[in-house]
């Protein structure tokens, strides 16, 4: 990172942050619970991403925290203090939409100065605190232009800019990267954990891609259907998803249904249709139980012959290093795996898991 | 050099040239409209500032010397101008925090056919139902006074009052419905920018919506301003149309009709539209001061 060493100092470290913590948040739409009861401590300076698909509550759950939706119930709480009743423009937080929201009819200097001028801070401070924040992100000599006349990125670097430079306690992204093109999304990416580092500020990062959630945050937050499934590191959530939906979400594409035929140490082995598959063995499992057994595509190897899930390809695609394709199990099941070689559509293979990466989630009954 | 290098250049087709420069046959759909715009508006204009320029005695420009020297005429312009301009304004005015409270409204649409009622019902049955409703003896008046408000009844009725209140309920559903139309364009995104950015209501009104807005609302002004200049039915209806709403468009009739000297009218119709461009031209030259670009925010 080049970042300029003065604009470091001036836009400062935001000091004043605490904790944020969400009690049992619900929020309802209709007859639609879109929050179901939403726990989560947040500690200051942590990097948060918020990540499920769409429909899942992460949006909504940003504005509650912003204050543009009022809570059905629950409560939440900034260093201790009860700010869920506040209007958004009491809570000081910055906020960046996922199509920016500039004021497009004023300059980019001036967009940048808005929440300045709101808060009253005098003339001089509030051109140095501009000019830190614009060359935080990069934007020096575009201070005269309207929104209108910058490109996507610039767009976008424009509302980080005025989110951050009111140096608030939080400062909330609403998917900012969705509308950047592939490169862009890479670039800015890496700029905006190296902008959440510099100003040391609480972040909460929306987002429906697991990479760019894996990249930026130090926690996950996992949603679906309006409810919290998995808080963890990148590493936890890559590694030991919980759920078959958080599993799934973290690239564990094939999902075989199977019955648990015995258990020993940390290695089970299961029934499914006929094979056996080795899995490592969560602790709350029984012999017996219903259960699901998740894949990566690339701990899913194709052979020709031999013991193993006996599959019919679909498609297979070249990406560089290695084959990876989707076949159909005898039970029309779909199976993405990974193969050496490319195989004919309608090829007969052999699939065989990785049993130390292969997990096992027990069936709801 | 290449063989066709070589050769005579190619120079693209005069189709493939005209068509760049936006000349092709879809060109050709413009035409309809232009006979129609020339037909209709283009000649009959013309046909007009021609009439007159002929008048029936005197110089070319005697109609126009006739109607600057007899306050009986050129009164009209400001009787016309004092109902066109309040009632405007009043309009407009009016129109923004109803158009602010609707933009947020689920049922937008029963509200919005309530308000173009008074449009589609034309002005001579807007008039008729006032001439009822605020006369002497009309439920306006029998209300107040049963509520022991007044003692006799109030004169609201051929008078300005009456072509005031009739302007107002045809001029305000356009004047609103434009607004509205406006006001939600604006991405509400913006707004919420603004809130988290800690500007309060009325701070985001100022700074945020009356600037994207004001474009609009002078477009929205032009076009009201219009309508109401034109007074005709309800200034002789609803008003006292040799008095105090003796408007120009009266004047200008009474030139063609009654006195049958076209030549006159027809120099009167002609002030009548140069007073509407000049108001006109002075509201639209405060849009430059203003931004005029979308009002959105960002990439969609």
């Amino acid at each position: 990172m080049d970042f300029a060493e003065n604009a470091l100092a001036g836009t400062g470290k935001s000091s004043q942050s605490g904790r944020l913590e969400l009690i049992d948040v619900r929020r309802v739409f209709g007859n639609y619970n879109a929050l179901d009861g939403i726990n989560l401590a947040v500690e200051p300076g942590e990097f948060i991403a918020l990540l499920g698909p769409s429909g899942c509550g992460k949006s909504t759950a940003l504005n509650c925290i912003a204050g543009l939706l009022e809570l059905t119930g629950g409560e939440i709480r900034l260093a201790g203090k009860r700010i869920d009743e506040l209007q958004p423009e009491a809570r000081g937080f910055g906020m960046v939409f996922q199509n920016y929201a500039l004021f497009p009819h004023l300059s980019v200097r001036k967009n940048v100065g808005f929440g300045l001028s709101m808060q009253g801070v005098p003339g001089a401070e509030s051109a140095k605190r501009i000019s830190d924040a614009l060359a935080l992100v990069r934007l020096q000599g575009q201070e005269g232009k309207l929104p209108g006349q910058l490109s996507g990125g610039q767009q976008q670097r424009v509302a980080i800019a005025r989110a951050i430079v009111i140096h608030p306690p939080l400062v909330l992204m609403d998917e900012p990267l969705s509308n950047l093109d592939a490169k862009l999304r890479l670039e800015m990416r890496a700029e905006i954990r190296g902008i959440h580092d510099q100003i040391g500020s609480t972040t909460i990062y929306v987002t429906h891609d697991q990479d760019e959630a894996l990249s930026l945050a130090d926690r996950i937050v996992v949603m679906r259907e309006g409810r919290i499934r998995q808080i963890g590191t990148p590493q936890d959530l890559y590694d030991r998803p919980n759920h078959p939906d958080v599993a799934d979400f973290m690239g564990f594409r094939t999902r075989i249904p199977g019955k648990l035929v015995s258990v020993s140490g940390n290695r089970a082995s299961v029934d499914a249709g006929g094979v056996r598959l080795e899995a490592v063995a969560p602790g709350h499992v029984s012999v017996g139980d219903r259960v699901l057994v998740s894949i990566r595509p690339e701990d899913l190897v194709a052979v020709d012959e031999g013991e193993g899930l006996k599959a019919t390809v679909n498609s297979i695609e070249y990406r560089g290093r290695a084959f990876f394709g989707l076949a159909t199990g005898p039970d029309g099941s779909e199976l993405f795996f990974r193969a050496d070689r490319t195989y004919p559509r309608g090829a007969s293979i052999v699939l065989r898991p990785l049993a130390e990466r292969t997990l096992l989630f027990k069936e709801k009954a | 050099m290449s063989a066709v290098a070589a050769g005579s250049p190619s120079r693209p087709s005069l189709r493939k040239r005209l068509s760049a420069r936006g000349l092709d046959a879809t060109t050709l759909l413009v035409l309809p409209g232009i006979v129609v715009t020339l037909a209709l508006f283009v000649y009959p204009f013309l046909y007009g500032v021609v009439d007159s320029l002929v008048p029936k005695q005197g110089p070319w420009f005697a109609n126009y010397l006739k109607f600057f020297s007899e306050p009986f005429q050129y009164d009209t312009i400001f009787a016309t101008l004092w109902l066109a301009l309040p009632v405007t304004i009043i309009n407009v005015l009016v129109a923004i925090p109803i158009a602010f409270r609707v933009r947020l409204m689920r049922r937008q649409r029963l509200l919005t056919t309530i308000l173009v009622l008074p449009v589609t019902l034309g002005t001579v049955l807007v008039a008729d139902g006032l001439l009822n409703y605020l006369g002497p003896r009309g439920w306006f008046n029998r209300t107040l006074m049963f509520l022991d408000l007044i003692d006799h009844p109030i004169r609201l009725t051929n008078n300005y009052w009456g072509v005031f209140a009739s302007l107002i309920i045809t001029g305000f559903p356009f004047a609103f419905l434009l607004t509205l139309s406006y006001v939600t364009g604006i991405d509400p995104a913006i707004e919420q920018a603004a809130a988290t950015l800690g500007a309060k209501a009325r701070q985001r009104f100022t700074r945020i919506f009356l600037p994207l807005l004001a474009p609009g609302l002078i477009v929205t002004f032009c076009l009201a301003f219009v309508q109401a200049f034109s007074v005709f039915p309800s200034a002789i209806l609803l008003g006292a149309p040799s008095g105090p709403t003796r408007v120009i468009a009266i004047a200008a009739y009474q030139a063609a009709f009654e006195q049958y000297d076209h030549s006159m009218g027809a120099a009167i119709a002609i002030i009548m539209g140069l007073v509407q461009l000049v108001v006109i031209l002075a509201v639209l030259s405060l849009r430059q001061v203003f931004y005029r670009g979308p009002a959105a925010g960002g990439k969609g």
